[in-house]
């Protein structure tokens, strides 16, 4: 833990958020946050809307003021300083750049206000905007450009004055599909070139997981699970966050002796499963159920019938009831598979359960 | 707020304010005191003054007891009411039926009739009023016209129910169209597909959805005419109303307590009004959703004629009201000499003092317009945009509302009482133009305010947030961003302020010395000393000027848009 007014000690942390909470009258917004941030991370609070993850952003910009709680910048105790008096740029769903101001003089706002010379300044923003891809958009009203290049602006502007903390606030949900993935991978590559300390908040699982160092996932005012994109997604520690990131079919089942997992009448071998008499809800991910390689002897092995093909583009999510397991499961073939196997509606085959990829839950 | 901590009893964060942002809220303060010593404090000395006799002991409910017992005083309340009901019930249908052509037909020449229209507010309420005289009084043109129907004299009732119906018809007709310009084409297209007949539609689909509109309409022109002063002392010959009343009450019988209760007497609709109109207008913009398609009329031959022919109707009816205003001031020595001269203008300008008047006028009209839209505009900005103090913006968010329900004579006699207490600091203002600024100011606080919170409000709310994260202090990001955005937003107050001080009698006829008269009362005085001429001569001056303003703050605000509007338009590309 964070060592009070000693920041040599802990060079590393950009960010030390402990007992965070927020009430809004009787509602409590935030509940104990603690969290810490390392120099150059990218860390996305991730959660569906209410969860709490844009508050903490406001709270951590000095937009909200937190009900009880300390941050700590660089090992500088701000929790009382006004938003002025941090170090951070932001950018802002909405962009929120000034209309009736140019790109050149949206950018260079900060810059104008710290008296630099006019030459520097000027080198300052074109550097800037060649580094967001717009380099000869200066003389142009943010009115007069895209989506994505009003938030490559927003962008610009925000580390104009090299903040040692950028925030960037569901930076990407106003923006059509196509520009939404492009954005992505540039902002995340210029995070890593510039090795910036970024938070980014975001209901999209999807962006997240492509973006983030570290993901915060967040639900009800609470941190469900702090890790990275592959533990979220592979080791979720709750149910919460299991449904949240990816999809995932859940079956009732009870651990009948060391190692062995009865589901409906349909026995699975499962390591984990060591409770013996225990009641479990078992998690498992589309992609963890099989339909190749299989050979003779396998276990965990079912027969199942198909009851509905979803056509997705390259692969399908395919609807299947099983010889008994009491629900449908979920899974995922790949279109040259149906087609290579001439499976339709009402076909039958074989599938195996990677079973060391359940995560099983009490229920 | 203390919140409720739940982690060991902590107390409460709170954030340091930085310096830049306690000069906003030292503004803020400062604009919250003035409408407190301006607005609030007058109103509590009427409230004051009401339950006190004449040495300043308190007497409870004694005056009113007294007022109620006096039966001259009973009727002028009877009468007030009476006549505001007649003119309500004439004006808004008169002004739905013309909103609805403008809305709802494909008449021609709509732009030209708006603005004919329109014109009254251009002038003193009591233009009218001297152009009934000359129609209908005494040596009218159209007097013998008026006996054949039964009616024996203008001076009174009649005169005052057709003067007011022609003042207060801009006003109703501007709250009508915009009700009625909120159609949601969609409604009528699914009636059409299920072969409704138009009458059913017009009971089903328009009339539902202009309802809060007509209410507000209705209550805005019974509050008008209940407080207006000008018409009923031009026209009103021996017939007593509120609004007459209390300027007897106080300037003449020096009677305060009881002109306090007249007072309470006319704030009690202009409130009621107040409310209402609030809560309509949530109703009114909730109906609307973002997804609604714009309605618009469909020709129809006998229809469009038949609307054209009413418009042209109502629209003739007030160029005679405005063109008799406008011959009469000309007219050597009505009605025995009727070839032209500008004799009215030199009497009325030279010995009727009306000169000097005029130029009061002005410099209240410019002072009122530059001050009122300073305060007005930074007031609101400071409650939009701007953080802590939260206990402090409720209270002036209040106090800018208040000034639409408080009738302008009852502000005016809250400033005698307040400001002619010798015990009060500020005494010194009484009489002063300062106070005839602000007195004016305060009156027309409420419009201003509400087209500066539109305007603001239309604004990203993030602007100050990304300007505090860029250490640019607030003040900057104002004058560089909210200022420049809002320019249009702004010309409009200054105009409305300029026009409003122009025009207004009701609060300034309390507070005025004859160093600071204004060219509205001067009227009233001409009109008094029976210089009828000179006092339509004045009238139609002020028109004029009114009009020769609206005109420049057009173009001024065609100027400001071309250099501060530029973003607006799209690339040349």
């Amino acid at each position: 833990m964070a060592v009070a007014g000693v920041p040599a000690a802990n060079s590393t942390l950009a960010l030390e958020l402990s007992g965070i909470h927020k009430h809004f009258d009787a509602f409590h917004a935030l509940k104990n946050i603690e969290l810490t941030v390392h120099r150059g991370e990218f860390v996305c609070f991730l959660g569906p809307s209410g969860c709490g993850k844009t508050t903490l952003l406001r709270i951590i910009a000095g937009l909200e003021v937190q009900s009880a709680g300390t941050i700590r910048q660089g090992g500088r105790d701000i929790s009382r300083l006004p938003p002025a008096d941090r170090d951070y740029g932001i950018v802002f769903q909405s962009y929120a750049l000034f209309p009736n101001l140019n790109v050149f003089e949206n950018v260079s706002y900060g810059l104008v206000n710290r008296r630099a010379p006019k030459g520097d300044i000027t080198k300052r923003v074109n550097e800037l905007l060649k580094l967001v891809g717009l380099p000869d958009s200066g003389a142009k009203f943010p009115g007069q450009l895209s989506g994505g290049q009003q938030q490559r602006i927003a962008l610009a502007r925000a580390i104009a004055t090299s903040p040692s903390l950028l925030l960037l606030d569901e930076p990407l949900s106003a923006l059509d599909a196509l520009e939404r993935v492009r954005l992505r991978q540039e902002i995340r590559s210029l995070q890593q070139r510039l090795g910036i300390t970024t938070i980014m908040v975001t209901h999209d699982q999807e962006e997240a997981l492509s973006m983030a160092d570290r993901i915060v996932v967040m639900n009800h005012g609470v941190i469900e699970q702090v890790g990275s994109p592959l533990d979220i997604y592979r080791e979720p520690a709750s149910p919460f966050v299991v449904d949240f990131v990816g999809k995932a079919n859940v079956l009732e089942g009870k651990v009948i002796s060391p190692g062995h997992l009865q589901i409906g009448s349909v026995t699975l071998a499962c390591e984990q499963c060591v409770n013996v008499g225990h009641t479990v809800k078992a998690y498992l991910r589309p992609e963890d159920i099989v339909a190749r390689p299989i050979s003779d002897g396998d276990a965990n092995v079912i027969d199942a019938k198909i009851d509905k093909i979803e056509f997705l583009g390259s692969y399908c999510l395919v609807r299947v009831s099983t010889d008994g397991l009491p629900t449908p499961l979920t899974v995922y073939l790949s279109l040259n598979f149906l087609a290579e196997q001439t499976l339709e509606q009402g076909s039958r085959l074989k599938l195996r359960i990677l079973t060391e990829r359940l995560r099983l839950f009490g229920a | 707020m203390a919140a409720v901590i739940d982690s060991g009893g902590l107390k409460a964060v709170r954030q340091r304010v930085h310096w830049t942002d306690r000069i906003g809220h030292a503004v803020l303060i400062l604009i919250a005191a003035v409408l407190f010593a301006f607005l609030a404090a007058p109103l509590a000395a009427i409230l004051m003054q009401s339950v006190e006799n004449k040495d300043g002991a308190f007497v409870g409910l004694d005056n009113f007891i007294a007022y109620m017992q006096t039966a001259a005083l009973r009727q002028s309340l009877w009468n007030s009411v009476w006549v505001s009901a007649t003119v309500t019930l004439i004006a808004v249908p008169a002004a739905f039926l013309f909103a609805y052509a403008l809305t709802r037909s494909c008449m021609p020449l709509k732009g030209l009739f708006r603005t004919i229209t329109l014109t009254p507010l251009l002038a003193p309420s009591l233009l009218s009023a001297i152009s009934f005289i000359y129609w209908f009084g005494n040596q009218g043109v159209l007097k013998d016209a008026m006996r054949a129907v039964g009616i024996a004299s203008i001076y009174g009732a009649p005169g005052i129910i057709i003067s007011e119906i022609f003042s207060v018809f801009p006003h109703a007709l501007m709250i009508l169209v915009t009700a009625l310009s909120l159609a949601d084409a969609r409604l009528y297209e699914a009636a059409d597909a299920m072969g409704t007949s138009a009458a059913r539609k017009f009971f089903t689909i328009t009339l539902p959805g202009a309802k809060y509109g007509l209410i507000s309409a209705a209550m805005v022109t019974f509050t008008l005419v209940m407080t207006d002063f000008g018409i009923p002392k031009v026209i009103g010959g021996n017939f007593n109303m509120l609004a007459t009343d209390i300027f007897k009450l106080v300037i003449g019988q020096q009677d305060f307590q009881k002109g306090a209760v007249v007072g309470f007497i006319l704030l009690a609709p202009a409130l009621l009004t107040f409310f209402v109109d609030r809560f309509v207008q949530r109703k009114q913009t909730s109906m609307l959703t973002a997804r609604a398609v714009p309605y618009s009329p469909k020709k129809s031959r006998g229809y469009d004629i038949a609307m054209t022919a009413y418009c042209l109707l109502v629209v003739a009816g007030m160029l005679a009201v405005l063109g008799m205003a406008v011959f009469a001031s000309f007219v050597k020595f009505w009605p025995y000499d009727l070839s032209l001269s500008t004799r009215h203008y030199a009497f009325g300008l030279l010995d009727g003092e009306v000169g000097t008047a005029f130029i009061t006028s002005l410099k209240l009209a410019s002072a009122t317009a530059f001050f009122g839209t300073v305060i007005v505009f930074v007031g609101a900005y400071l409650i939009e945009k701007t953080r802590d103090l939260d206990w402090l913006r409720p209270i002036v968010q209040l106090l800018a509302l208040l000034p639409m329900a408080v009738p302008g004579l009852v502000l005016g006699l809250g400033y005698i009482f307040f400001f002619n207490a010798p015990a009060n600091p500020l005494n010194g203002l009484y009489q002063t133009l300062t106070l005839l600024v602000l007195c004016t100011i305060v009156h027309f606080y409420t419009t201003g305010h509400l087209t500066a919170v539109t305007a603001l409000k239309a604004l990203d709310s993030e602007f100050e947030s990304v300007s505090a994260s860029l250490k640019v202090p607030f003040y900057k990001t104002f004058w560089r961003v909210t200022l420049p955005i809002c320019a249009p937003a702004l010309i409009d107050i200054a105009r409305y302020f300029f026009i409003n001080a122009m025009t207004t009698i009701s609060a300034v006829v309390f507070l005025y010395s004859p160093e600071t008269k204004v060219a509205a009362i001067a009227i009233l005085n001409l009109d008094e000393a029976g210089e009828i001429g000179a006092a339509a001569a004045m009238a139609v001056l002020i028109a004029a000027v009114s009009t020769l303003a609206t005109i420049m703050f057009l173009g001024l605000g065609w100027l400001v848009n071309r250099r501060t509007q530029a973003w607006r338009r799209p690339a040349a590309s």
